[in-house]
């Protein structure tokens, strides 16, 4: 084969060209994980998946107890699995990149929840649970391509762990509970067909990406796209130092985000533009003020502005409309009409 | 291009995909079975280095065998679980072939398309957690006969080269193509080759003026260049090598004519001449009209381009000046097939398992069976002393079978009359109830169609769908006018109902209409012969024996109507003033009443 083996190091997150709105939900899930995933919705071909792959790469390590199945933190006492809490004292840690799970669409229910290990039952005769991909994306990212062909029944063991947090396995005679957090990164193609408005709603952040039609940046993706393929490994020390500076962006950005405040004026405005837009229930509200703060920590501000509300606002709000197909108009084109009444 | 030109330049673009399988990624090759499809696949396998067996897959391909899983014989015989390589594993370095690629489902398309993408099979199944390189080359044997038959739109993105064979190949054209050793040879120049930032330009110049919005293809068609200057023995990427991979990756997937005002698109049979001789692509590119592009006025995005539309499928070509007549309105290339199959994923999806015993309907499930056998085998052997200590001690009550929930989708097929004055008011109430309609069909697991008829004949304007997006792009591009084809739109809304119940769903007709026919099967005008189709078309229809509406436009419910409604065993409504709401609401009630 001509090329390399796959993935020896994937594209630079700060090499990505354009699709600016994209970057800054992926940064924005980075630095407040409680913002509820993001969903990338577009044109084939716009490098949607190149940038959840180039996040993962991008984020700092964790510190996660040796040997637990689940990614605990060893800092926090709450929110800890079986294993963790057993000892009584804290557990010993070590550090590991972020998990970035990759669901894919042949994927069996009993590898996304977890299932009774058959190795060691076939073998041994002993019941083992062999933890599944949620378990692995605890504390990181589970990313799902073609979101919008998974099948039904993992979309609803999928659905019941994003919204609780934890996962209950109850089969084979397995009673299991696990925390399982994590980012839901879901890319997909409209034309493909529609999302379940039960899962669309999991998505804190959603994003249109489109493809460029101005020529010098087309060809400079193309241009970027063939350096990384012909050496992955040269293209990435070219961008090492703009990938430093965004993970330290990132970094600060954590460590700013607790003393962020929102001032009542801008709680306001952003409850009159859910009102004006027409969201259902107040999750809109609540993702766009937790944006909202993610976007002014990653700009080193400690109050929001609302700037950083309008900034976010299409972002957090246009998968939350309720659907009228008489409006011919999108849902980004209503979003933004909401935003200009509001001033 | 040419019947003449197109078998030696299509194997051309098979010892391209030879030399660089992974940059290219495949090939979509439409053409009917048969010895010119033979000949270019038996070039590709003996030019592959290494001549492996290209592995086949069909369009009902189970996940178990594309991906793989677990293998159950030798599960049972080791006693341990033993892990199978599915078909885009095994094919490491080979070639997948796609057979019928244009019934491939849109799920299974993603699933090869990921493998494709990420250069590894993820197996996450039957309780394996593995990963597996692999890099293969998707030949896409694409054998539909129309345009609504199409590969998947996200696989056959990320295959380089289109190419259409023609039936018969010609043997009295001899060219000469690289052999297996210039392949070889080939490849070890690939990563030296380099890319001069020109011919870059010029590609995606060209891709940008054919309307070709994603980026991966104008990567695509950077690989391929480099692949045909390695070929070529050449360091750089030329002008000829640029002009080569328009051709293949560019050309047939143009969406619009370069929008060169000079170059007036050659529209007799002898312009898309091979452009393989250097003097077509000199006279073309003589003349330096102005072209739209601002950053490079050089001659060679034009050279380049002239290559690209110098290769349009003449079919193509006359498609986009018509297009371009209508003002460039997209309609029947945008969005190609994916959506259309994504309601085409079989009889049902398996939700599970349950206890019970195989045979009749019931397929045994081998893994969960295997899970509820596995924690009673410590116990079952030391009670069964005599037992062979590899195997695996399965019971009656340990079979697991699959469960596997049926679901009829509904399919509302809508056969608007377009015709004449009112049409316009007609037809925007109509398309608002599809959209309404199609707003929470996604709940229901519901798709809808759309039959438009006037002038000479009815037009398929919206195969079945559940995707609003794509809904919405059709329904924006229908226009209204001219005669009343009623005998030829029941027609049509028979046949489409006649796929939709062998698909196993469940078609509901609605048809709103004054009934009021004045042209005949044949084309041809005149009420009497045109009523007397109708009433004929209306009879075979109501043996298709499919749930149907009969909405009456007219201002005052019209007999011809009522009688039609009648042949059709049809319920009949008369609604002169409905809007789209009420219409709506109207069809959601008569959907639901059962007969």
């Amino acid at each position: 084969m001509s090329r390399p083996t796959p993935r020896p190091a994937p594209f630079p997150f700060s090499a990505i060209v354009g699709q600016d709105e994209m970057k800054r939900a992926m940064l924005i899930a980075a630095v407040e994980p409680a913002i509820g995933g993001v969903l990338v919705l577009g044109d084939r071909g716009t490098g949607k998946s190149t940038a959840v792959r180039a996040l993962a790469a991008l984020l700092p390590k964790i510190e996660v107890v040796t040997d637990c199945l689940y990614n605990c933190a060893p800092a926090h006492t709450a929110g800890l699995c079986g294993h963790c809490t057993a000892g009584g004292t804290l557990p010993a840690a070590r550090e590991v990149p972020v998990p970035v799970v990759d669901l894919p669409l042949g994927a069996t229910e009993d590898r996304l929840i977890g299932a009774l290990d058959l190795e060691s039952a076939l073998v041994r005769g002993t019941k083992r649970f062999e933890p599944g991909l949620l378990a692995r994306a605890h504390r990181g990212f589970l990313y799902i391509d073609e979101v919008n062909l998974l099948e039904d029944h993992l979309v609803d063991a999928l659905l019941d762990v994003a919204a609780s947090g934890e996962n209950v396995v109850e089969r084979e005679g397995l009673s299991v509970r696990h925390p399982a957090r994590f980012v839901l990164v879901g890319s997909g193609n409209p034309e493909e067909g529609e999302l379940r408005p039960q899962l669309l709603d999991r998505f804190g952040l959603s994003v249109e990406v489109r493809t460029p039609d101005d020529l010098p940046l087309r060809v400079e993706i193309v241009r970027r796209r063939d350096a990384y393929e012909r050496d992955p490994l040269a293209f990435a020390a070219k961008w090492k130092r703009a990938e430093t500076q965004t993970r330290k962006r990132i970094t600060d950005a954590r460590a700013r985000l607790p003393q962020v405040t929102v001032p009542d004026a801008v709680l306001e405005w952003a409850s009159r533009l859910c009102m004006r837009a027409g969201t259902d229930g107040l999750r809109g509200e609540l993702t766009l003020m937790r944006a909202a703060r993610a976007v002014a920590a990653l700009d080193g501000h400690d109050i929001v502005t609302l700037e950083d509300l309008r900034l976010i606002a299409t972002s957090a709000l246009r998968h939350r409309l309720r659907r009228n197909p008489l409006d011919d108009a999108g849902s980004t084109v209503r979003v933004e009409r909401a935003i200009a009444e509001l001033g | 291009m040419s019947a003449d030109g197109a078998a030696p330049d299509a194997r051309l673009a098979a010892a391209l995909l030879a030399v660089d399988p992974a940059g290219i990624g495949g090939v979509v090759l439409r053409a009917a079975p048969g010895p010119a499809r033979e000949r270019w696949l038996d070039y590709l396998c003996a030019i592959w280095p290494g001549q492996p067996t290209p592995r086949r897959a069909a369009p009902s391909i189970t996940d178990h065998r594309l991906l793989g899983g677990v293998d159950l014989v030798a599960t049972l015989g080791a006693g341990r679980p033993v892990a199978e390589r599915g078909l885009l594993a095994e094919a490491d370095g080979g070639i997948v072939l796609l057979a019928m690629a244009e019934r491939l489902p849109a799920g299974t398309a993603a699933r090869i398309a990921g493998v494709m993408d990420a250069g590894e099979v993820s197996v996450q199944r039957d309780g394996l957690n593995v990963q597996r390189p692999t890099r293969f080359a998707a030949i896409a044997l694409d054998e539909g006969l129309s345009d609504d038959e199409q590969v998947p739109a996200g696989l056959a993105e990320r295959c380089g080269p289109w190419l259409i064979l023609p039936d018969v190949p010609d043997d009295e054209f001899d060219v000469e193509l690289p052999d297996a050793a210039a392949i070889v040879a080939a490849r070890a120049r690939l990563p030296s080759v380099t890319l001069p930032p020109a011919m870059l330009e010029a590609l995606c110049a060209t891709a940008l003026n054919l309307g070709i919005d994603s980026m991966r293809v104008a990567g695509l068609a950077a690989r391929v260049a480099c692949a045909a200057a390695a070929l070529h023995e050449r360091a750089t990427v030329d002008a000829d090598d640029a002009a080569c991979a328009a051709q293949f990756v560019l050309a047939p997937r143009a969406r619009r004519l370069p929008p060169s005002p000079d170059q007036a698109p050659p529209d007799d049979a002898e312009a898309p001449e091979p452009p393989d001789d250097g003097d077509a692509r000199d006279e073309a590119s003589e003349p330096p009209p102005d072209t739209p592009t601002e950053s490079n006025q050089g001659p060679l995005p034009d050279q380049v381009l002239a290559a690209a539309t110098a290769a349009l499928p003449p079919g193509l070509l006359a498609q986009l000046q018509a297009l371009q007549l209508l003002g460039g309105a997209r309609t029947s290339s945008a969005g190609r097939a994916g959506a259309q199959k994504v309601g085409r994923q079989g009889r049902g999806r398996l939700c599970g398992a349950r206890a019970g015993t195989p045979g009749g309907n019931a397929r045994l499930s081998v893994i969960d069976t295997l899970r509820a056998a596995a924690p009673w085998q410590a116990l079952r052997r030391r009670q069964q002393a005599d037992a062979e200590p590899a195997r695996v001690l399965i019971r009656r009550e340990d079979f697991r079978v699959r469960q596997i929930k049926q679901r009829t989708q509904t399919t509302t097929i809508f056969v608007v009359d377009a015709s004449g004055s009112a049409a316009a008011h007609r037809l925007a109430e109509a398309k608002g109830a599809v959209e309404l309609l199609l707003a929470d069909c996604y709940v229901r697991r519901d798709q809808v169609a759309l039959i438009a008829f006037r002038g000479r004949k009815a037009e398929l304007l919206l195969p079945p769908t559940r995707s609003l997006v794509r809904a919405k792009r059709r329904l924006s591009a229908l226009p209204g006018g001219g005669g009343t084809p009623f005998a030829d739109a029941l027609d049509a809304a028979r046949a489409l109902a006649d796929s939709v119940q062998r698909r196993g769903d469940l078609p509901i007709v609605i048809v709103l209409s004054d009934g009021q026919a004045n042209v005949a099967r044949d084309g041809s005008g005149g009420r009497a012969r045109a009523a007397e189709d109708a009433q004929a078309a209306a009879r075979q229809f109501a043996a298709q024996g499919c749930r149907t509406l009969f909405i009456d436009t007219a201002p005052r419910g019209s007999a011809l109507a009522v009688g039609l409604a009648a042949d059709m065993h049809a319920r009949y409504l008369s609604l002169p003033q409905a809007d789209a709401r009420k219409l709506s609401g109207v069809i959601n009630a008569a959907v639901r009443i059962r007969d």
